[in-house]
C-alpha cells in the first residue's frame, strides 16, 4: 500500500521541482506546454491501462478526446439567447446556464461549462459502450484495424460538418470555472495556478488507476491480457471486463479533451486525427506498455518536446519513428526497471572483454 | 446423484463429425475418465462442456440445470472448471498472484471498488491472498509462490495450473491432460493430487493418455472413438473389452 503511493508522491514532488525550476529561471512561460502536457498525459494513461494491462489496442483514443472537446466547444459556444422561453429563464436560475459578453460585445447566453463537460463525458462514455461492445470481439490486429476506422470517422465528422467549424474547429470557448477563483484557462496570470490543477488532476487520475491494477479488477485485466480463454475458465467474465476499461480510458480521453478545449479556448479537427491517435499508442509503447509510471513520464516529456516545436515539422513522423523504433529493439518501452541492470552487464561486460 | 449428464451431444466441423451423440453421467464425488485414440474427441467435447463451443444437439445438464448456451464464465460460476491440454497459466504473474485469480469467483470487488480502493476491498485482498497460500500449502509447493508462473518448470506449471483450478471452488474439475508431458515421478504425484482433491468433495473428469494413471484413479471410464462412445465401464473392465482393445492395438492383436 505504501509502497504504491510513494512513486506518486515523488512525481508531485517532480512537478514542483519543476515550476520552481521554470520560476527561478524566468521561464514561466513554458508552464503552458507543460499544463497541455498534462491534458495529453491523461489520456495516455488511461490509454496504458487499456493497451499494457487489459491487452486491447485501440488506434482510435484521438476520436473520444474529440468527442469531449468538441461536445464541450460547441455546447459553451452556442449562443441560445434567441430561443427565449420560461425554461431557458429557469435553466439559467438554476445555474445550468451561464451568459456572458462575447468577444464582440454581444450578449451570449450558453451553456455552463459544468454542464457541458458533464453532457461530454456521458456522450464519450456512451460512445464508447456503443463501439467498445461489437469492436472488442475481435483481437489483435483487427481491433487494431477496427479502432482506426473509428478515429477516421470521427475525423472526417468534425472535418466536414459546418456545426463545428469544419476545417477551423471551434474558438471563443470560455474558460472552465471550477470553483470560484479556480478556472481552467490559459490567461498568463493564472498560469501557475493551471499548471498545478492540471498535474494535479493527473496524479488524482493516476491514484486512481493505481488503485484499479493493484485490486481484483487488475489482476482479472492482467489475466485477460495472458490468456484470455483461461481468464473465462476462472469465472471472469471477460467481454464486460473489456468493455468497462475500453469505457473508463475513453473516459479520460473525453475529460482531456473537455479540459484542454478549455485551457486552450478552442479545439480544432488536428486533435481527432489519426496522427494523434498513433502518437498516443507510441507514448505508450515507449513507456513500456503495461508501465503506468513509464506511459507518464514519456507523455510529459514528448508531448513537451512536441508542443515547443523541438520536433518542428517532423513531428508527426518522430511519433511514427518512435512506434517503429520501439516495436523493433525495445518491444519492453524503455522505462524499465530491468534496464538499468543490463546497462549495467553491458558495462560489466565490456570491462570483462578488455581486460585481458 | 448425477452432478453432470451428457446428452446425446453432438458437434460437426464442416464435414467432421467431432463429437457424435455421446451420452454418459458423471456422479457426484466420483473420478470419471475419458479416453480415446488422437482425434476421438475428447478436448472437443470438454470444450463443449464448459461452454467454450456450442453442441450442434443434444444437452448438458450441470447440477439439475441446461448449463448449454452459457458462456464459459458463466458456467465456471456455477461450479464447472477446467484445465487445459496445453498449459494456459497467466504470463509476467507470480504462482501466487496465478492463484489468487483463481478465487476470483468467490469475491466482488468491481471496477469501482478497485479505483476508490474502497475498505472492504483490503480485506477482501487480505482473505484472497490466505486463500491462495494454503492452496499452495495443499500442493506442497509455497516455495514457488513468488516465482513467476510461466518460468517455472513444466511439472511445477501444471500442478501451478490444478492449483489455480481448485482455487475455484469447483463442484467439478474438467482435467484436460494433466500429466501430458511428465514424468513417471510427477505423473504419479499428479495422480495422487487428483485423488487428494476428489477426498475435498470435488467430483473429477479427466482426460489423459496415460493409461496406468487414468486405470489406477477412475471410478468409471468413458471410451470415445472417432467421435462416438464405444464404452463405458469400470477400468478392469474397460481393459478387458474387446472393441477397445482393438481400437488401441488396432484389429489383429484383439
Amino acid at each position: 500500500m505504501r509502497g504504491r503511493y510513494l512513486p506518486v508522491a515523488a512525481f508531485a514532488g517532480l512537478i514542483v521541482a519543476i515550476q520552481m525550476a521554470t520560476h527561478f529561471t524566468g521561464s514561466g512561460y513554458h508552464l503552458t506546454q507543460l499544463t497541455m502536457s498534462a491534458y495529453y498525459s491523461l489520456l495516455a494513461i488511461g490509454l496504458c491501462l487499456l493497451v499494457g494491462y487489459a491487452g486491447q489496442i485501440s488506434i482510435g483514443h484521438a476520436g473520444f478526446f474529440a468527442i469531449g472537446g468538441y461536445i464541450t466547444a460547441l455546447l459553451t459556444t452556442h449562443d441560445l439567447s434567441s430561443h427565449q422561453g420560461l425554461a431557458l429563464g429557469w435553466l439559467a436560475k438554476v445555474g445550468v446556464l451561464s451568459s456572458r459578453t462575447g468577444l464582440y460585445g454581444g450578449h451570449l447566453l450558453t451553456l455552463h461549462p459544468w454542464t457541458a463537460c458533464l453532457v461530454a463525458i456521458v456522450a464519450t462514455v456512451g460512445v464508447a459502450y456503443a463501439i467498445g461492445g461489437p469492436v472488442l470481439k475481435l483481437k489483435g490486429h483487427y481491433l487494431a484495424m477496427a479502432t482506426l476506422g473509428f478515429g477516421t470517422i470521427v475525423y472526417r465528422i468534425v472535418l466536414g460538418s459546418a456545426l463545428v467549424g469544419g476545417a477551423d474547429g471551434l474558438s471563443e470557448v470560455p474558460p472552465f470555472v471550477l470553483l470560484p477563483g479556480l478556472e481552467v484557462s490559459s490567461q498568463a496570470s493564472l498560469r501557475v495556478q493551471n499548471y498545478y490543477l492540471a498535474w494535479g488532476l493527473v496524479i488524482g487520475g493516476m491514484m486512481l488507476l493505481l488503485n484499479l491494477i493493484h485490486s481484483r479488477t487488475g489482476r482479472a485485466l492482467s489475466a485477460i491480457h495472458g490468456a484470455e480463454d483461461a481468464a473465462d475458465a476462472m469465472g471472469i467474465p471477460t467481454a464486460r471486463y473489456k468493455l468497462n476499461t475500453f469505457v473508463l480510458s475513453a473516459a479520460y480521453a473525453g475529460l482531456a479533451g473537455v479540459l484542454l478545449t478549455h485551457f486552450n479556448g478552442g479545439i480544432g479537427p488536428s486533435e481527432a486525427s489519426i496522427m494523434k491517435s498513433v502518437r498516443y499508442v507510441a507514448i505508450v509503447a515507449i513507456g513500456g506498455m503495461a508501465n503506468l509510471w513509464g506511459a507518464l513520464l514519456m507523455s510529459l516529456l514528448l508531448n513537451y518536446l512536441s508542443l515547443r516545436g523541438y520536433f518542428g515539422t517532423y513531428d508527426d513522423a518522430v511519433f511514427g519513428g518512435i512506434l517503429i523504433l520501439i516495436m523493433l529493439f525495445a518491444p519492453e518501452g524503455l522505462l524499465r526497471r530491468q534496464l538499468f541492470g543490463e546497462l549495467r552487464n553491458l558495462f560489466s561486460r565490456n570491462v570483462a572483454e578488455e581486460a585481458p | 446423484m448425477n452432478l453432470l449428464s451428457v446428452r446425446g451431444v453432438s458437434k460437426r466441423f464442416g464435414g467432421l463429425k467431432a463429437v457424435e451423440d455421446v451420452s454418459f453421467d458423471v456422479s457426484q464425488g466420483a473420478i470419471k475418465g475419458l479416453i480415446g485414440p488422437n482425434g476421438a474427441g475428447k478436448t472437443t467435447l470438454f470444450n463443449l462442456i464448459t461452454g467454450f463451443l456450442r453442441p450442434d444437439r443434444g444437452s448438458i445438464v450441470f447440477n439439475g440445470a441446461d448449463v448449454q448456451g452459457l458462456a464459459p464464465h458463466q458456467i465456471a460460476a456455477r461450479g464447472m472448471v477446467r484445465t487445459f491440454q496445453q498449459i494456459r497459466l497467466f504470463p509476467k504473474m507470480t504462482a501466487l498472484e496465478n492463484i489468487m485469480v483463481g478465487c476470483h469467483l468467490h469475491s466482488r470487488g468491481g471496477f469501482l471498488a478497485g479505483l476508490l480502493n474502497l475498505p472492504f476491498t483490503w480485506k477482501e485482498e487480505r482473505r484472497i491472498r490466505e486463500r491462495a497460500w494454503e492452496t499452495l500449502e495443499f500442493l506442497g509447493c509455497s516455495g514457488l509462490a513468488d516465482e513467476e508462473a510461466t518460468r517455472l518448470a513444466y511439472g511445477q506449471q501444471r500442478v501451478v495450473e490444478l492449483g489455480r483450478a481448485i482455487a475455484c471452488k469447483p463442484r467439478i474439475l474438467l482435467l484436460d491432460e494433466p500429466a501430458a508431458g511428465l514424468n513417471i515421478r510427477e505423473t504419479a504425484e499428479v495422480g495422487t493430487l487428483i485423488g487428494r482433491i476428489r477426498d475435498r468433495g470435488v467430483t473429477v473428469l479427466l482426460v489423459e493418455h496415460d493409461m496406468s494413471l487414468i486405470m489406477d484413479i477412475s471410478d468409471e471410464i468413458v471410451v470415445l472413438n472417432y467421435g462416438q462412445k464405444i464404452a463405458e465401464d469400470a477400468p478392469l473392465a474397460i481393459q478387458r473389452d474387446g472393441e477397445v482393445i482393438r481400437v488401441y492395438l488396432g484389429e489383429g492383436d484383439a
